[in-house]
């Protein structure tokens, strides 16, 4: 009788019989919390594929790479090339001897930037200035990148007088004002590189250009310090850590503690200063060529593209605007996708 | 602190020197000298001319003669700029480089800190993401791009602001912006995350719970500490006003330190290298020094090394 009495209360609660029953697999699935595992990159990817100014700054820094190196090589005209009778065109306009060509029912691809006054193609002028800046920039992270985190580590990771002295250079260094020796180093390095370019053994500079790689030079000697500095700030703390200690006790030297797990535990912070050092690089190559101590013609980068405007700006105005365009714009991307990269992998160092 | 000032003081001067010397040994390493590009004299006047100003002397020697003299305050005669001694050319174009440097500062400072404080205190409304576009833009134009573009819109096109020189109040209304540009947009950024930052302080609220105006909050308790970061960037500003004044007093042609030491350099101006080098050296390092010795007065949180 008791249970008559009970069974109204029973039927209140909304349970059955059903719900005792075992749970089925997908049930089962649902109530996992645990997520599968992400390592640093996939997490990171995840971080920035959420940041909309960092992907559409991914997009035009692609843009900016197909414009720069696949483009020119399928231009019909060559960055050196000199058309007579075409000096000084506007956009989409034809010289004498193309206009000719072009009765006789020949197709003459049309020079959608206009030419320079030496009837210069300036589209494919402004490609391969971009290339040269692009080039600049990349190449010069890359070596600061090299030579800051190998100086940082090492004076991170001894410690004591070693890191003293290491760091007492770079602090002299850095109060240093950079464009003054940038300026003296470009033009004392310069012609000694030409020079060095015209003996045999070094032909190959004479490929990659040899005012190049005075610029590579003179940024690489004068930029790591910043690099140097984040690295050692960053090994300071990581090489307290225990995993460190574990290598150490299992026999590890030196050179394979710094490399397998110091440098491999900052390569977000790595990967985001050298980001950013890119567009630096490219700011200080167009200021430099716009002194007219950068990159010497007939390559044209876009500081120099500028420069040779200047003088006939009120004529032909497009020949300045649009390298002083594509000089904001790229730096201007740069900046923004870096920011979103130290967002997505480093977001310590934010501020 | 006494020993921390010394030591500060010490290191600058270390770089002052370490500057001059490495200026020193570049410059003479730069293939061509003062002389040779005047076609019109002679073999023996040229050596002549060498002799006279003792470049035919070897470098070492040169070089301790130079520093010797220098810190008697003597800078010698500039090469090519015939009678004039190096410190009276740069007494006569330093004011107007630094006039042009101080209304810039004084632009910057008075632009950007104003409008990172709107930015954070609208903090992801449209004012905030406004000034944000700006100040990104700001920092990504180079200033030789901005001052062309300010040169060609208001100079040639519409031909409302003179377009070189420093005649009238007018004149330095271009050069200023495009100067300014920069330090601004940088100012902005700092200004808006370091008052962001200060915003989220328990004192804040401890402020704000005790019925502070907002306004009372802003210039009691949060601007000050805010500004601390700004106060650090004035070194770095300054070396970026440098850089900046390169390009800006050759575009608007005024005669300036920074156009005398570009032409310098093309010139092989041997002792205006020197001279010029070393003046806008210290300046830049000086002020880093003293804006670091400020900072610890100022903020005594931060530890004394």
């Amino acid at each position: 009788m008791e249970h008559t009495e009970n069974t109204p209360e029973l039927e209140k609660l909304p349970l059955g019989p059903d719900d005792f029953s075992p749970a089925t697999a997908g049930e089962k699935e649902s109530l996992v919390v645990m997520r599968e595992s992400i390592n640093f990159w996939a997490d990171g990817f995840r971080r920035l594929r959420k940041n909309k100014i960092a992907m559409v700054s991914l997009f035009f820094i692609l843009l900016i790479v197909i414009f720069a190196y696949v483009l020119p090589s399928f231009w019909p005209y060559t960055y050196d090339q000199q058309i007579k009778y075409s000096e000084n065109l506007s956009a989409f306009e034809y010289g004498k001897t193309e206009l000719a060509r072009i009765e006789a029912g020949e197709s003459v691809f049309p020079h959608i930037c206009g030419t320079d006054k030496l009837g210069r193609d300036f589209a494919v002028r402004l490609m391969m200035a971009t290339r040269v800046s692009l080039t600049v920039g990349i190449v010069c992270s890359i070596c600061v990148l090299v030579i800051g985190a190998t100086y940082g580590a090492v004076a991170g990771f001894s410690g004591g007088l070693v890191d003293d002295i290491m760091m007492r250079f770079t602090d002299i260094l850095y109060t240093i004002p950079d464009i003054l020796l940038i300026i003296l180093l470009s033009i004392t390095l310069k012609p000694r590189i030409l020079a060095l370019a015209e003996t045999p053994g070094f032909e190959w500079m004479q490929k990659v250009g040899a005012n190049l790689i005075a610029m590579f030079i003179v940024f690489a000697l004068l930029y790591w310090v910043g690099m140097a500095r984040i690295t050692r700030s960053q090994v300071l703390v990581l090489k307290e850590s225990e995993y460190v200690t574990a290598a150490r006790a299992l026999g590890a030297g030196n050179g394979r503690i710094i490399r397998k797990h110091l440098l491999t535990n900052c390569i977000g912070t790595l990967i985001v200063t050298t980001t950013l050092q890119i567009p630096a690089a490219i700011f200080t190559e167009s200021y430099l060529s716009f002194l007219g101590l950068g990159v010497s013609a007939p390559m044209p980068s876009l500081g120099s593209l500028a420069t040779d405007a200047v003088k006939g700006m009120n004529t032909y105005p497009h020949l300045l605007l649009l390298p002083a365009i594509l000089i904001s714009v790229t730096i201007l991307v740069f900046n923004l996708f870096g920011d979103g990269l130290r967002d997505a992998f480093d977001p310590k160092l934010k501020n | 602190m006494g020993k921390y000032i010394v030591k500060r003081i010490a290191m600058g001067i270390l770089s002052v020197f370490i500057v001059a010397t490495l200026t020193f040994f570049l410059m003479n390493l730069v293939p061509g000298g003062p002389f040779v590009a005047e076609k019109s004299i002679s073999k023996a006047a040229q050596e002549a001319l060498e002799a006279k100003f003792g470049l035919d002397k070897p470098l070492l020697q040169r070089y301790t003669t130079y520093m010797t003299d220098f810190l008697h305050g003597d800078m010698g005669f500039s090469l090519r700029q015939r009678g004039r001694t190096v410190s009276d050319i740069i007494f006569s174009k330093f004011p107007v480089s630094a006039r042009l440097a101080g209304i810039a500062v004084v632009v910057a400072l008075c632009v950007g800190i104003p409008l990172g404080c709107i930015s954070a205190y609208n903090r992801g409304k449209l004012a905030d993401n406004f000034i944000i576009v700006l100040g990104t833009c700001g920092i990504a134009i180079p200033s030789f791009i901005s001052s062309v573009l300010l040169l060609y819109t208001f100079g040639s096109w519409l031909k409302i602001l003179p377009t070189m020189g420093l005649n009238d109040a007018v004149s330095y209304i271009m050069p200023v912006t495009a100067l300014a540009i920069y330090p601004t947009a940088y100012i902005t950024r700092l200004m808006r995350s370091s008052l962001l930052d200060v915003m989220g302080q328990d004192y804040i609220r401890t402020a704000k719970a005790k019925g502070l105006s907002s306004f009372m909050i802003l210039f009691k308790h949060a601007l000050r500490n805010a500004l601390l970061p700004v106060i650090a960037y004035v070194g770095p500003m300054l070396a970026s006003l440098m850089t900046g004044s390169f390009v800006v007093e050759k575009i608007f042609t005024i005669p300036g330190l920074g156009r005398e030491f570009v032409s310098s350099i093309t010139n092989r101006d041997y002792t205006m290298i020197m001279g010029t080098t070393i003046i806008l050296a210290a300046l830049v390092i000086a002020a880093n020094v003293i804006v670091d010795i400020l900072y610890k007065i100022i903020d005594p949180r931060i530890k004394l090394k």
